[in-house]
């Protein structure tokens, strides 16, 4: 990076620190934060909807739907979401892999299950053994949004089924007393004065969802907890910046993060609901 | 290997009785059971202690930030910030490097008869390392929890007990206390089934499973991987996860009641996962 990083082994003190800070590797690691940054983006939209479903399924008319909707939120959320964690994102590429298998492959037979084996033909691997490092990355990727996607919706459809049902009657019957359809009151009235009741809930699972992003790490993604545990372990001087082990300080540097993003997520939201009750009676 | 023999082999594996190795090849539904069920004491022994110390440093704190002096209430702040603001899993890690760190000295605890050496070593172990955190991580939670009820007191309550020439530890344990579990108590039913749901984390952070002595998400892990198959173990831990926490609402529906008993019509115990609080 700077020009004097040449021999770190001559220079020391703050300029070491500076040339050590800014190797290719602690760049990989700020990168990293992009990568915990993107899942949030990435999750949010999924989760959204995901919940919306479930909340709209709680409500449904139709009885059976309404047990998937409860069934889906009351299982999800009571079993600690870490086993979710382990479990989704080999279940799915399974899936993914076993469906492919017998598309592709419709010749072979026998069970993808042999002893303690799981085989599928080479053509349905997902991804492909020949591919590019990145794809392997990207898909991933795509099954850690996926599972954060389940897990959180069913905690977003709790969240959303609540605010539905706490839109004072009177605003519905009002609606209603308009000559505005069901289609309509849903619409244009309950659906809108739902996301005052929501927003609560919604910012809590916001910082539950930034707390859970270390899991990340759990499902074999090169986030910012498997670089602090790289960096961090001892160097010998067999290395170009050798030092003792340092992970107990880039673990702290981790917690701080983590303390910045919540704080400044609960700022934000703090000024969105001062905001958006405006004018409402609403307690808090 | 029959059922019975599993039993004998892995029910208790997870404390250290029974076979040394775990199965390897040939896994029988029995197997993942009860070497699982096994590791869910860790679970149960995490959760419970936790709980039960945090319980007494949350309500200190909760006390220290309504109507302690300012320097105490400064710290117990910070410390509610820093646990409640930051993963779990992060300070499970921090933790561990933290306690790997410390000097190695033991600490002489006369107990009377005996004197007990504790030393600082056993910090970096599971069984005491990863108490502290949950310790300390659940009394930030529960903090939060009372020090709401606490300013949610009613006003009249306190009157009532200047009325009747009540002050202080009298009127605490009498008025403030009681009155503070009530209002926290729903609250602090999904604080501990989070808690519990938590102790799942230990043994995928820092903390070494020592002799391969661990909870039921390490060896339902270890099964997922050894056979290849998700859809057994990971059910199985979610069924006990379910089972126990089922438990725990019991419990403290059982303890609502009679913290509600005087009242006409106890309110019931809201039992909804995922309100409040999670790390």
């Amino acid at each position: 990076m700077f020009e004097f990083c040449v021999d770190p082994k001559a220079i020391e003190g703050l300029k070491w620190l500076s040339c050590y800070l800014t190797t290719p590797k602690h760049a990989a690691m700020y990168y990293s934060i992009l990568t915990v940054l993107g899942l949030l983006a990435a999750a949010v939209p999924p989760i959204l909807l995901l919940g919306f479903a479930g909340a709209l399924a709680r409500r449904s008319g139709f009885a059976p739907i309404r047990w998937i909707g409860l069934g889906y939120t009351s299982i999800v959320r009571g079993v600690p979401d870490i086993v979710f964690f382990l479990f989704f994102p080999i279940a799915l590429d399974q899936a993914v892999e076993v469906i492919r298998h017998k598309i592709k492959c419709p010749d072979v037979v026998g069970s993808v299950y042999q002893g303690n084996d799981f085989v599928v033909c080479q053509a349905a691997k997902m991804p492909l053994g020949p591919s590019p490092q990145w794809v392997h990355e990207a898909w991933g990727f795509t099954l850690a949004v996926v599972t954060f996607a389940i897990v959180f919706g069913a905690f977003t459809a709790n969240t959303l089924h609540g605010a539905l049902a706490a839109v004072p009657r009177g605003q519905l019957e009002t609606a209603r007393a308009f000559g505005m359809t069901d289609r309509q009151t849903f619409w244009r009235v309950h659906l809108p004065q739902m996301w005052v009741y929501a927003l609560p809930g919604l910012s809590n699972l916001w910082m539950i969802l930034i707390k859970a992003t270390p899991l990340l790490f759990l499902l074999g993604i090169k986030d910012i907890v498997y670089w602090a545990k790289e960096l961090g372990g001892m160097k010998t001087q067999a290395y170009t910046y050798s030092h003792p082990d340092w992970r107990v300080w880039y673990f702290a540097a981790l917690l701080v993060f983590y303390l910045l993003l919540t704080w400044v997520s609960q700022r934000v939201f703090d000024r969105v609901f001062a905001r958006a009750s405006r004018g409402m009676s609403v307690a808090r | 290997m029959s059922c019975a023999e599993s039993f004998s082999a892995y029910a208790f594996r997870a404390i250290g009785y029974g076979d040394r190795l775990l199965p390897k090849s040939d896994i029988s539904l029995c197997d993942q059971i009860f070497l699982i069920g096994s590791g869910m004491i860790w679970n149960v022994y995490f959760a419970v202690v936790a709980i039960l110390f945090g319980f007494v440093f949350a309500t200190a704190l909760a006390f220290a930030r309504v109507s302690g002096p300012p320097y105490l209430r400064w710290p117990a702040e910070v410390f509610v910030f820093i646990f409640r603001g930051s993963p779990l899993f992060i300070q499970f890690f921090f933790a561990y490097e933290l306690f790997v760190q410390l000097p190695r000295v033991g600490v002489e605890i006369p107990m009377g008869f005996a004197t007990l050496t504790a030393s600082t070593s056993w910090l970096t172990k599971a069984w005491l390392g990863a108490t502290v955190v949950l310790f300390l991580n659940t009394s930030a939670y529960s903090a939060e929890i009372f020090t709401g009820a606490l300013k949610s007191i009613p006003r009249g309550d306190n009157e009532a007990a200047d009325a009747f020439g009540m002050t202080g530890f009298k009127r605490f344990r009498r008025i403030v206390f009681p009155t503070m579990l009530r209002l926290a108590w729903p609250s602090y039913s999904n604080e501990a089934i989070f808690l519990f749901h938590s102790t799942a984390l230990v043994f995928f952070s820092g903390f070494p499973a020592w002799r391969r002595e661990a909870d039921g998400l390490y060896y339902a892990s270890y099964f997922a991987e050894a056979t290849f198959n998700p859809f057994v173990p990971y059910p199985i831990i979610a069924a006990y996860f379910v089972f126990f926490t089922l438990l725990i609402v019991g419990f403290f529906g059982l303890v609502s009641k009679r913290l509600n008993r005087h009242l006409a019509e106890p309110p019931k115990v809201k039992f909804r996962i995922g309100s409040m609080l999670s790390r």
